[in-house]
């Protein structure tokens, strides 16, 4: 290759360009499978839809149809309780773009009873700083004229007034 | 010229796929893999925990996903944690990544799987984004569109018609007939293909591959525990692979060097220059060629100089299903099951990615078990 121009050439009055814009847009069909398909039904119905893996036994809500651990199909439905432990939480204090909810606000990792993967949602009707590990919480749903097969549904959860629940019920699931 | 041969005798010992459809609108990739895995694994009666390392080949893309690959994993089961790696590719690639660690001696088994749903969006924008950025993509330019770029070239060449392309994709379709898991099947003849209209001249509504979302699956196995598997392992003898430039300009797009090159990597040519040896060049008793275009097949016995003895594509190959990211390793599955059914004593397989076969892989494999040269000793 000879007398091939300086890379520069032709830019040195305007400079290099450093932005090109190419809007690109795809749109997607979602499917949400056979276990999900069953949980969202479950959720616009008010209620937790979990599925049991047939070889370790546990009961995965939301289930996706197959035992993570195991691999295998996870045929067999398990209605969930309303009510749930805090596993762990944090206090949200940092505002952001589109927030809905007053600051500060607790965000939760919720073990159903009955479940074993622990499910993430809001806990209100409580001070944040009152919130801890073991409290005793149930789901409260949206009116149900409202309910929808998303997570919506579930407005949040709320202290049940028991007594919290021993570390060791829970220790597994943090 | 270093060839990539294996230093361990490495065979296909099981092969599972699911049915080919158009639009697998209940399951979602989980649900598609787990009867998948579960048949592959039980061929041979192994269980996840004895698989030395997985290998999956997927692409986000497809279904507008990040890390789908990772939540496909349920569908195996990664407890106790496993050696895993992904391609995002067809899952061909994930083979090959496979195969070489299984040629270092470190790993006696490997599971390959790879799934695709081609449904879910448009097929046209989602692989104009696998163009370059700057000048392709942003045009938008279809697969289809690229394709017939392609075979406009060739009929320009003189090198096939359009005849020939009905040829092709009606010989797939009758072979399909006898696939179960096939979804463009049928005996239609020709000339009744060539009458249909064009979608994007020369290419007919045939010549194109069609739209399918599917799963598939492999397991490989190294020396004696392949031996110990399976009656008749599929041996694998050779594999190699080579790209091009991702600039179409600067291709002659009616040959397929990438594909030459693969096919003497994998020890099935002596060299690329094909003239120097009387034809044919390559003959094996059975072909999958991954050709999702009726003209592309015409390209790759061409490169591979793919005698007329050989049976192409008994599968009904791409243009009879061509689940994206699946079909290479359904290529390769097929190939394999003719040997582990004892139909075929020889066989090449062949995958492909990127647009107007940019990118080429070659397998071969054989009935006879290759000697190992001893990597493990």
């Amino acid at each position: 290759m000879t007398d091939s121009p300086s890379p520069d050439a032709g830019t040195t009055d305007e400079g290099p360009v450093t932005t090109i814009v190419t809007p690109i847009r795809v749109d997607y069909q979602y499917t949400a499978g056979l276990a999900q398909s069953r949980f969202l039904k479950g959720i616009s119905e008010g209620r937790f839809l979990g599925q049991r893996c047939p070889k370790c036994k546990k009961v995965y809500v939301p289930p996706r149809g197959s035992c993570p651990t195991d691999g295998v199909a996870t045929t067999d439905e398990v209605e969930l309780s309303n009510r749930g432990t805090v596993t762990t939480y944090c206090v949200v204090n940092v505002p952001f773009a589109g927030q809905k909810i007053e600051l500060p606000y607790i965000c939760a990792q919720v073990l159903l009873d009955g479940a074993d993967l622990a499910f993430m949602g809001l806990v209100q009707e409580i001070p944040a700083d009152q919130v801890r590990m073991g409290l005793r919480v149930e789901a409260v749903w949206v009116e149900p004229d409202q309910l929808a097969p998303n997570l919506s549904s579930v407005k949040y959860f709320r202290p049940t007034g028991e007594p919290d629940a021993a570390y060791e019920t829970f220790s597994q699931y943090l | 010229m270093k060839t990539a041969m294996s230093k361990r005798a490495v065979a296909v010992v099981s092969f599972a796929q699911s049915k080919n459809v158009r639009r697998e609108d209940h399951r979602n990739e989980v649900e598609m893999l787990l009867p998948v895995v579960s048949e592959v694994l039980g061929n041979v009666g192994l269980t996840k925990d004895e698989m030395g390392f997985v290998c999956s080949g997927s692409s986000d893309y497809l279904v507008g996903a990040p890390f789908s690959f990772v939540m496909a994993l349920d569908a195996v089961g990664a407890w106790p944690p496993m050696r895993e790696s992904h391609v995002e590719m067809d899952g061909a690639w994930a083979l090959y990544e496979a195969w070489t660690l299984l040629n270092e001696g470190e790993i006696d088994t490997a599971l390959v799987y790879s799934f695709g749903r081609s449904s879910p969006s448009d097929l046209n924008k989602v692989l104009a984004l696998q163009l370059d950025p700057y000048y392709m993509a942003p045009l938008w330019p279809g697969p289809v569109a690229l394709a017939a770029l392609q075979a406009r070239a060739l009929v320009d060449s003189g090198k096939a018609t359009e005849a020939d392309f009905a040829e092709v994709a009606a010989r797939s379709r009758v072979a399909a007939v006898d696939n179960p898991y096939a979804q463009v099947t049928g005996n239609t003849s020709p000339e009744e293909l060539l009458a249909e209209d064009y979608v994007a001249p020369p290419l007919r509504r045939h010549a194109l591959p069609p739209i399918t979302d599917g799963a598939a699956a492999i397991v490989l196995a190294a020396e004696d525990r392949a031996a110990q598997l399976c009656e008749r392992p599929a041996w694998i003898a050779g594999l190699d692979h080579r790209i091009e430039t991702h600039a179409l300009g600067a291709r002659d797009l009616t040959v397929s060097p990438s594909t030459r090159k693969a096919a003497v990597g994998a020890g099935l040519l002596v060299d690329e220059a094909l003239s120097t040896k009387a034809g044919p060049h390559i003959e094996v008793d059975v072909a999958e060629l991954h050709a999702p275009f009726a003209h592309q097949e015409l390209i790759l016995k061409e490169a591979l100089g793919l005698s007329e003895k050989t049976k192409v594509n008994p599968s009904g190959g791409a243009l009879a299903a061509n689940a994206l990211m699946v079909a290479g390793l359904t290529r390769i599955g097929e190939a394999a099951s003719r040997l582990m059914d004892g139909r075929a004593q020889t066989a090449l397989a062949h995958a492909t990615s990127g647009p107007c076969l940019q990118q080429n892989l070659v397998c071969a494999l054989q009935a006879e078990r290759p000697e190992g040269r001893g990597a493990r000793a």
